[in-house]
């Protein structure tokens, strides 16, 4: 099937405008006979929800946390872009638009980003209005920072903590909501399943955490704002609550998934210390402004840095990339130092690590002037290592952080299946094969505040849909079949631990799936899956009861999920004969390791339908076209 | 530092390091949890000795390790609280030695890394204690009131769309950073714990500062300050006798000064309260 994303025609500039102009309409009496299930509470889920709410429609809202303000958007530090041009540097919304389509190596939608630019300066009055204390410069106006991939300063910031004071902004607008009794929040309450009458998503299955009942909720439309599968590798950046349930659930009854191959790899974090590691923590890119990365030269050098010559060194990024040097783009950074550790080169415990080196730093510029700039993030390594990055080198490694893939959505953000619409990292749209920094808070919060309050009411005003209730037999069987899976997990009763077969699976994904993939690594891949899978369902333990917190109960479910959605992860990267973003085959390179793009035959979104239990899904694809933003190739030599 | 333990010299070691290996020997501690099978349940406390751990294991991978044995032995695991495990979601809530969050200061509980503690230290981990945050399970409690005391008015009353341009009003900077050093709280609850009283003061007061110091929450500033501090006291949460327990454990460092700022507003809400209700006004 060849799929259609609805997108407007004709002049970029005017396409969502348009747009909006034909969408239809609720009358604002009739919106309060409208239900709307929101899922999740991040950027996307609870600006969506407090803004629907605002509207008049009735809004259940639902998180797995124990308050809806902890969603992972929290942990996000750098900012949010913004095409404001307050800095009179030349920036626009074209500029923005420019910037995103081509970060994203081509593999996004043009009209998708353009919205996305064109609502970003919104986002920003509505978060300074809400009272988000963004940074400012003396003279009381808004700051503004530069990240990478732009040559503009449009990064709004409030410290090291922006992800966190706009979360708290969107979930300040929906407290009041809430007090105002127009959201009925269900935190504790994790969904675990969509149900679908006549075709179209009519409602979800949900266990309440605490008491571990299950029960269905039934509405006019369905919003899963449920974040990335980052977990999938079971270390990540991500919360260790992040989990693909929720829009794996609605690929199996029918939502295409797009794209589950574009995976991003964030340069800097801190490197694994050992078995017990139980997620990974991110060190801010700007680092690598004043940090210089590098190995020793020879492999399996145990001397201590200071103790290694200058000489003796390989400061590799600085070699192979003369003009960006440490600065080079997110992708290229991780696999150096992925391939310096392949070679033997790696340093720190298991020799996963490379050096990031601020003495040179420190002599030119004095340790005072490099505390004032990084001083809270060499706190932070120095509380997680017990190393003192002022005297010793940082030990880096790259590490899973954000996912570009996820559920197909329209240029109305709606799935392929009716009523079910998708938001925020959760859906595949708008960053390609790549994010750009600063740009996951932007789409989050436009997708909720902006996008989804317009194209959700053209839905309600242009489908006639009859009232449906919880009796309805679909949700007795959805019901049902939630059950009788949460308590096979609870009767197996093997030998082995939940976190024994997500870590099993995290390290195959991470070694044949992660920074750098082929064809051989992929079929094995493929192969190794299901035999874990299968011995999940036959060795897993998970004790305790099903009528109680259970959080090993939890835990299953969601590794059930992954062990299933890992596979088609897998199948996206080896149909994927080309390196883009995120996707890097180590067949599809040039002579000196950069990427090649196969614009001819890849240049599609791939959305793939589920077609059954043992069955290979089935691909679709929607043909990208560049009309604007003419295709090239990356370069940063 | 790394490196000191692979031991051998470069060129031709066939093994230059082991699979994660661990940076500093093995350490053993001797943990005493609460287990409290559910709400109703009365609950008790649990020796779990000998711990094996590493120093690089942060305190929540240390009970991570416990759990899979515990589950290895057919037992259930001790029910915790953490998400995002970077100090900034605020889900982690453990009572460590009598404070929670443990003894590092600044430091929420999954920031703490065992090099912290003593090998053979005994260590006794509870949940947080207060009538407001009851006990779910283990060291897991109820914080809904949090939720309830910002929706309350815990906001600035704008709806999406159609708001001016985001540098209309300038911030002078001092007050946008005061409003940031405010609204750094993870609403964790460590401040309730700690307190004698089990009062809410400094995480009311943190948002009630953190919106007073800019233009745009001042209009509802006495208005939210009566319908924070109304619902805090309906939720059962004591009141401050000014031991400043809870600016000593708070892992943002958020300053008493706040609770200062929210009596300041309350009282003057106080005073002009029958005024306001004539007015028809309320809260939202």
């Amino acid at each position: 099937m060849i799929l259609d994303g609805k997108c407007p025609t004709g002049p970029i500039e005017t396409r969502w405008e348009r747009c909006k102009a034909e969408l239809k309409l609720v009358n604002p009496a009739n919106k309060r006979k409208y239900k709307v299930i929101v899922v999740g509470t991040g950027l996307a889920g609870a600006s969506a929800a407090a803004t629907l709410a605002e509207l008049g429609y009735q809004v259940d809202a639902f998180c797995f946390q124990d308050s809806p303000r902890r969603a992972h958007s929290i942990a996000a530090q750098g900012g949010i872009n913004a095409a404001k041009n307050y800095q009179n540097d030349g920036d626009s919304v074209w500029r923005l638009f420019y910037d995103t389509v081509k970060g994203g190596d081509f593999r996004a939608r043009e009209s998708n980003v353009h919205r996305l630019a064109e609502c970003s300066r919104n986002i920003i009055d509505q978060c300074v209005a809400q009272g988000v204390p963004f940074a400012r410069e003396y003279g009381g106006l808004l700051d503004n920072r530069s990240f990478g991939g732009a040559q503009v300063s449009r990064t709004f910031y409030a410290r090291g903590q922006t992800g966190q004071q706009l979360l708290i902004g969107a979930y300040q607008a929906l407290a009041r909501m809430i007090g105002l009794r127009k959201v009925t929040m269900f935190p504790r309450t994790e969904m675990l399943d969509v149900v679908v009458v006549n075709g179209v998503a009519r409602g979800i299955v949900v266990r309440d955490l605490i008491s571990g009942k299950v029960s269905t909720h039934a509405a006019d439309a369905v919003v899963l704002a449920t974040g990335g599968y980052g977990n999938v590798f079971f270390l990540s950046t991500n919360a260790k609550g992040c989990n693909v349930t929720a829009t794996w659930r609605a690929h199996k009854k029918g939502a295409f998934f797009a794209n589950p191959c574009y995976t991003q790899i964030h340069p800097t974090c801190i490197p694994v210390s050992g078995d017990h590691q139980s997620k990974l923590t991110l060190m801010s890119e700007s680092l690598r402004n004043d940090g210089r990365i590098w190995v020793p030269k020879t492999k399996g050098d145990a001397r201590s840095p200071d103790q290694i010559p200058e000489d003796e060194r390989d400061y590799y990024l600085e070699r192979r990339y003369p003009s960006y040097g440490n600065l080079a783009p997110r992708d290229i950074s991780s696999r150096s130092a992925k391939y310096a550790c392949d070679e033997g080169r790696g340093v720190g415990p298991g020799g996963l690590g490379v050096y990031l080196d601020f003495a040179d730093a420190i002599k030119r510029l004095g340790e005072a002037t490099i505390r004032e700039r990084y001083g809270n993030l060499f706190d932070m390594y120095e509380r997680i290592t017990g190393e003192n990055p002022y005297q010793v080198p940082m030990r880096i490694y790259p590490a899973v952080h954000y996912t570009m893939g996820g559920l197909w959505v329209d240029y109305h953000l709606m799935s392929n299946l009716p009523g079910l619409f998708v938001l925020g990292e959760a859906n595949f749209s708008d960053h390609g094969a790549n994010r750009l920094g600063a740009s996951a808070l932007m789409q989050g919060l436009a997708d909720g505040y902006f996008v989804i309050p317009y194209t959700i009411g053209h839905f309600f005003a242009s489908t006639k849909q009859e009232k449906v209730t919880t009796d309805h037999p679909e949700f007795k069987k959805a019901e049902a079949e939630v059950t009788a899976r949460m308590n096979r997990l609870l009767s197996i009763n093997g030998k082995r631990t939940v976190d024994s077969f997500h870590k099993e699976l995290g390290k195959l994904m991470w070694d044949k799936v992660g920074m750098a993939r082929d064809r051989a690594g992929l079929q094995e891949t493929l192969q190794k899956i299901p035999a874990i899978r299968e011995e999940f369902w036959k060795n897993v333990f998970v004790p305790g009861s099903g009528e109680a917190l259970n959080q090993a109960l939890e835990k299953a479910g969601r590794v059930a999920d992954f062990l299933e959605f890992a596979e088609l992860l897998a199948a996206d990267a080896l149909h994927r004969e080309e390196s883009c973003g995120g996707h890097f085959r180590t067949e599809y390179q040039t002579e000196d390791g950069e990427a090649v793009r196969n614009d001819q035959e890849f240049c599609y979104v791939g959305a793939w339908e589920w077609k059954g239990d043992g069955k290979a899904a089935e691909l679709h694809k929607e043909p990208l076209k560049y009309e604007f933003v003419h295709l090239a190739t990356r370069s940063y030599k | 530092m790394s490196g000191h333990d692979h031991g051998h010299g470069h060129g031709h070691a066939p093994n230059p390091a082991p699979s994660h290996a661990p940076s500093h020997a093995m350490m053993r501690v001797n943990l005493h949890i609460w287990r409290q099978k559910d709400a109703h349940d009365d609950g008790r406390m649990v020796a779990y000795p000998n711990v094996e751990c590493s120093p690089d294991m942060s305190f929540l991978e240390m009970l991570d390790v416990l759990n899979e044995r515990l589950q290895e032995k057919g037992e259930e695991p001790i029910a915790f609280d953490s998400d995002c495990r970077e100090g900034v979601c605020g889900m982690c809530s453990l009572t460590v030695n009598g404070t929670p969050h443990g003894p590092r200061k600044g430091t929420t509980v999954c920031q703490l890394h065992m090099r912290s503690f003593r090998d053979g230290e005994e260590i006794f981990i509870e949940p947080w204690r207060a009538k407001a945050f009851p006990v779910q399970k283990d060291l897991v409690v109820d914080r809904g009131a949090f939720d309830r005391i910002i929706a309350a008015g815990g906001f600035v009353s704008v709806r999406t769309g159609g708001c001016p341009d985001g540098n209309a009003i300038p911030v002078p900077k001092e007050e946008a950073d005061q409003a940031m050093d405010a609204a750094s709280c993870i609403g964790c609850g460590a401040c309730v714990a700690a307190c004698p009283n089990a009062a809410a003061m400094l995480f009311v007061g943190a948002k009630v500062s953190h919106l007073r110091h800019l233009p745009q929450g001042q209009a509802e500033q006495k208005r939210r300050a009566q319908a924070m501090v109304d619902t805090m006291d309906a939720e059962g949460f004591g009141n401050c006798s000014n031991y400043f327990e809870c600016e000593a454990v708070c892992p943002k460092e958020i300053p008493v000064k706040v609770i200062a700022e929210l009596n300041r507003d309350y009282l003057s809400a106080s005073l002009t309260r029958e005024e306001r209700k004539a007015d028809g006004g309320g809260g939202g």
